[in-house]
């Protein structure tokens, strides 16, 4: 059958052949080439230069969980862009941040967004939260070919699970691995330094201000070490940005919130250029 | 070899058309009515898993009448048309025109093609606009024509009498729960004219609003909130429904 959705004719058979709830799977059936890990990359010598993204932190806290992300793209040596958004939600109540070749990333996310409101179309139903973790697990594997030649995508995925009330992170290797992390995560170039700062700040009774300030200083932390992660770039207004997921659902925190806190750490910072000191014992 | 009797293409379709018709009409209606804020979906459904009402796209909703297995799957059909169009283009891009013609694109070749059995449905599809002036209805009779409804449309078993009552009381710009009694009204009247108690938990009742921050307009209302909503369609100061009982809700 004719495969055309710009046609207004009769619709093709595989739209209405009962079977599986997921979108990913209706296009391998249906229309392949439109699968991102259906591609294959001709082979080209050595790297490909291409904008990548950087540095995605989160943390958990009592009643939910915060996600965050730097507004930095590099090429190289190169700043790609300055604006670049890195994290977005995924359905009501989860949020993905990603860190890797930003075009891939981008068109990685869409495809999970539509995943998840598909099934929940379809089924009428949401997908649990580690059912929707296993989904995103399953398409960076079918992007493993582009990652082997230096494309590759590496999400943090974010959610607060309704059945036992708590916010909950994800890591993923290039692989597909999947894991869950305690408390916070980071990924990307600057994650060794976020880590680091999230380490040493962390606590478990944190309040929902307290989280999003820590995500802050990490990020900071990150971009005071690592080039390709972008500082809060106060001339230009430009900020990280910070969302939020609890039992209420998701929320990104607006451009004044995220200034708000983005600029108490740079004022404290410039007191104190190593941020907040943790006591030795 | 037996010779087949010769039936005339007319009486063919005829019979078909009679065919589709009975089957539908063993169904319960259903209504949809534009009120001021978007357009409200009202069935008596004894059935809290199977629906009559879904979302198909972010401003667009699918009501169905007739064989549950049947629409179930041009349901489906929809959404997965939407979704592959909003992924190929952009969200803008999915319209209810489109999915109506391509709905009547399917049901009239299923009706026409000798070979397959017509299906016993009757579909409306409904796109909420971001002006009353702009929403969009469109009913869909199992022979695959289309037609452009504007205010009230009723499908199923009662659908001529039923559309009859609301065209007469229908008016722009109702509130939800001046609609919603409407709705329950007209669908209390039984062919005989005599009148029969719906109670709020037979009834399905969904809402494409556009005053809805997400993206996503679609909300099924049910439970409690219904019950504030019929209370409040008696008395004529008839207060919106404000908290959220949803269940298709997505983020901005």
């Amino acid at each position: 059958m004719e495969a055309n959705t710009r046609s207004t004719g009769r619709l093709p058979a595989a739209f209405l052949t009962p079977g599986s709830s997921s979108f990913m799977d209706f296009l391998s059936e249906h229309q392949p080439e439109l699968l991102p890990g259906k591609r294959t990359l001709p082979p080209v010598q050595g790297a490909i230069e291409a904008p990548h993204g950087t540095t995605i932190v989160a943390v958990t806290f009592p009643g939910g969980v915060v996600l965050a992300g730097d507004r930095r793209a590099t090429m190289g040596n190169v700043i790609a862009q300055r604006d670049i958004e890195k994290v977005f939600p995924a359905d009501e109540y989860s949020a993905v941040g990603i860190a890797g070749t930003a075009g891939l990333a981008v068109e990685m996310v869409k495809l999970f967004q539509l995943e998840l409101e598909h099934f929940e179309k379809v089924e009428g139903a949401q997908l649990s939260l580690e059912g929707k973790a296993n989904r995103l697990s399953t398409m960076i594997r079918s992007n493993l070919g582009m990652a082997m030649q230096g494309l590759a995508v590496v999400p943090l995925f974010a959610g607060y699970d309704v059945d036992r009330d708590k916010g909950r992170i994800f890591s993923y290797d290039v692989t597909g691995g999947r894991s869950e992390e305690q408390g916070y995560a980071a990924t990307g170039s600057g994650s060794i330094f976020a880590r680091g700062a999230m380490k040493k700040l962390f606590r478990d009774d944190l309040s929902e201000a307290e989280a999003t300030t820590l995500v802050v200083q990490a990020l900071y932390d990150a971009a005071d070490d690592d080039s390709a992660t972008g500082g809060p770039d106060v001339a230009r207004r430009i900020y990280p940005i910070v969302t939020v997921i609890t039992e209420d659902g998701f929320r990104r925190l607006s451009e004044d919130e995220a200034a708000g806190i983005a600029r108490s750490v740079l004022e404290r910072r410039l007191e104190q250029p190593d941020g907040p000191r943790a006591s030795l014992l | 070899m037996s010779t087949p009797f010769y039936v005339s293409p007319q009486q063919a379709m005829a019979d078909r058309a009679e065919y589709a018709r009975k089957g539908i009409a063993r169904g319960r209606s259903l209504v949809v009515l534009q009120y001021a804020d978007g357009i409200v979906f009202v069935g008596e459904n004894p059935s809290r898993a199977l629906h009559k009402f879904s979302e198909i796209y972010d401003r667009i909703g699918f009501a169905a009448a007739g064989k549950y297995n049947e629409y179930e799957n041009l349901r489906i059909g929809g959404v997965r048309y939407a979704d592959l169009r909003g992924y190929t283009y952009d969200r803008d891009d999915v319209t209810a025109r489109g999915l109506a013609n391509v709905y009547a694109q399917t049901l009239g070749t299923i009706f026409s093609s000798v070979g397959e059995k017509p299906y016993e449905v009757e579909l409306v599809v409904a796109e909420v606009g971001e002006t009353p002036e702009q929403d969009q209805i469109y009913r869909l009779p199992h022979d695959g024509s289309i037609v452009d409804e504007h205010g009230s449309v009723a499908v199923g078993g009662n659908a001529e009498q039923i559309s009859g009552y609301l065209d007469q009381r229908h008016r722009d710009g109702m509130t939800l729960a001046e609609a919603l009694k409407l709705a329950v009204q007209a669908l209390s009247r039984d062919t005989n004219g005599s009148e029969r108690e719906i109670p709020a938990e037979r009834l399905e009742v969904a809402v494409l609003d556009r005053t809805r921050p997400q993206k996503r307009k679609f909300k099924r209302i049910g439970g409690r909130q219904l019950g504030r909503l019929l209370e409040a369609g008696g008395a004529e100061t008839a207060s919106e429904a404000e908290d959220e009982t949803d269940s298709g809700g997505d983020v901005e």
